[in-house]
């Protein structure tokens, strides 16, 4: 891309600048401070070092925490993208019925979070919900608020329910963008179905669908609302991830001091994450000539 | 274009079967899978709460209207959706007015860290809320607009700025930059030329933008509930009241879970050949 540089271009970009810089930086030298310091209240801060840090580094609840938020990110990554690939294949084309199945399916994305923990928290209960009615009918143990695997599988089933749609959107956009060519050009090779998939609908694909895997990723990575609302973290800690952990710990015991140290390492693995995403995306992009 | 499913459906109908194709199971499959918690919601929000409790029907035995009513004749309930929508409008139009001049200078131009920008930009839209959450409420309230409109639509603007930025990016990459040359060349300034020339050739990338804003605000409970406590509390904060004394009313906790996908529902339909586009932070 052969832009001009032109230095005044900061000037555009300066209201974006003051209002992150207000909206972002301010609030998280507020968690440093937290995060480097001790209170006896009062108001009466001193300086602690990395106490903090080296408090939640051994303590196994973060590392609890992180190790049941990776896991509900891998589990809810590994059936929403192949999932979402399998819809995006299956959808109308054009037409009246690919409007429909466009509208219907963005329809859990505009849903508020909590709304949607709402939804499932209803649905799922054996006494007034269709979900759990039919299951204690059939003779299936569940019941997401005491056991183990209901609550999981209540959150990982509500999670594909609610972002299926855009892995499926995504992987829909890169489809739309194969020219017919290069279907007949398979065609006439009697390529198969799979080989079809396979060398030029995935490779098409990849630009998007890395987008929708780490928009995924993140999303899943930051997850508050929709667990909370269902679960509220439980059986126990079952269900207490990342995010909860750390409302709980900073609105809820008001920890300033672990809170603080916890969020600048949650944000620390989110920046890690970030880079990589930014790095395979820049590259994609000058490989398609953009 | 070639339809896929083509041949597929061309082998079956060698044997005779009846003509469904597998793609049309598959989508059937999946809508209603995404409609069936829905359509309970809606079920029940025109139940009375004693019929939800004592019965089970996949139908309302006897609809009422009455957990409707109680929503938009209460003010304490009905102000919960006026001050969501509030903070919204005011997220959207101040998100789309800096994230505009910024979006084009990235699209346009090369300078000092502009990548480091961009990229720093991208981080705030990956952050957590639960980390700013605290800082946020004694931010806001040290300076006093805690518990107001403005708190919650500048808070939000955390993750919708650079969403609008990326997106308006993506929109503003496609329209050739002779455009631009060719308008100065005729003695435009360089605010009429935005004005009157480029904002009506990515009126829909503004659109969409407009629309992703609408629904990152829209959806979000854990810092507008943060942030406020009566005067600017939203309708999913509100939501959580209809937990009594007396027990969860149902009924009108599902009516207002239906008003709330409502507006969603309306705008999705103006906007549904770009989603996908959006999403991708214009990069399809």
């Amino acid at each position: 891309m052969d832009k001009p540089v032109n230095q005044k271009a900061w000037l555009l970009v300066l209201p974006v600048l003051v209002l992150v810089s207000f909206s972002a930086i301010i609030p998280l030298m507020t968690v440093v401070n937290y995060s480097v310091q001790d209170t006896f209240g009062q108001n009466q801060f001193f300086w602690s070092g990395l106490t903090w840090f080296s408090d939640m580094l051994a303590s196994d609840r973060m590392w609890d925490a992180l190790a049941r938020q990776v896991a509900f990110s891998l589990i809810i990554l590994a059936i929403e993208v192949p999932l979402g690939i399998i819809v995006a294949i299956n959808m109308p084309k054009s037409g009246v019925k690919a409007s429909v199945c466009l509208v219907l399916m963005s329809l859990p994305l505009l849903i508020p979070w909590n709304v949607v923990g709402t939804i499932w928290q209803i649905f799922g209960r054996t006494d007034i919900g269709l979900l759990g009615y039919t299951l204690d009918a059939v003779g299936i143990d569940f019941n997401y608020t005491q056991g183990f695997y209901s609550a999981w599988a209540t959150l990982i089933v509500m999670d594909v329910w609610h972002w299926t749609s855009l892995v499926a959107l995504l992987a829909y956009a890169g489809l739309q963008s194969i020219p017919g060519a290069y279907y007949q050009a398979a065609k006439i090779d009697q390529a198969s179905r799979w080989a079809v998939f396979r060398y030029i609908e995935l490779p098409k694909m990849s630009g998007v669908l890395t987008i929708a895997i780490l928009l995924r990723f993140m999303d899943s990575f930051k997850i508050y609302t929709e667990p909370f609302v269902v679960t509220g973290g439980g059986p126990g800690n079952a269900t207490t991830l990342l995010s909860i952990d750390l409302v709980k710990m900073a609105l809820g015991q008001f920890d300033l001091g672990k809170a603080g140290a916890f969020s600048i390492m949650y944000f620390l693995v989110i920046l890690l994450v970030s880079w990589v995403f930014y790095t395979v995306m820049t590259n994609l992009d000058k490989r398609d000539g953009r | 274009m070639v339809d896929a499913t083509q041949t597929r459906t061309n082998a079956a109908r060698g044997f005779s079967l009846p003509k469904v194709k597998g793609s049309t199971v598959v989508m059937v499959l999946y809508l209603l899978f995404l409609l069936v918690p829905i359509y309970w919601l809606v079920n029940m929000s025109f139940k009375t709460n004693s019929e939800i409790l004592s019965t089970f029907s996949l139908l309302p035995q006897e609809p009422t209207l009455r957990n409707y009513q109680t929503i938009l004749t209460d003010a304490s309930w009905y102000m919960g959706y006026v001050n969501s929508i509030i903070y919204v409008t005011l997220n959207t139009v101040i998100s789309i007015a800096v994230a505009l001049p910024a979006a084009y200078a990235f699209s346009r131009y090369q300078f000092m860290g502009d990548k480091h920008l961009f990229f720093w930009l991208l981080t705030n839209r990956m952050a957590p809320p639960a980390v700013f959450a605290l800082p946020f409420f004694q931010l806001y309230s040290s300076v006093g607009l805690f518990d107001t409109h403005i708190a919650v639509a500048l808070a939000h603007t955390l993750f919708n700025v650079p969403l609008a930025v990326w997106i308006l990016e993506g929109f503003m990459r496609g329209v050739p930059k002779e455009i631009d040359e060719t308008a100065y060349i005729d003695g435009y300034s360089f605010g009429r030329f935005f004005v009157k020339i480029f904002m009506p050739l990515i009126a829909s990338g503004v659109g969409v933008t407009a629309f992703f804003c609408f629904m990152f605000s829209w959806v979000e409970l854990l810092l507008s509930r943060t942030l406020t406590s009566v005067d600017a509390k939203p309708i999913a904060a509100t939501m959580t009241r209809t937990v009594g004394a007396s027990g969860v009313d149902w009924g009108v906790l599902a009516a207002a879970g239906v008003l709330t996908i409502l507006p969603g529902a309306l705008v999705i339909y103006f906007v549904r050949n770009y989603i996908a586009k959006g999403f991708a932070l214009g990069r399809v």
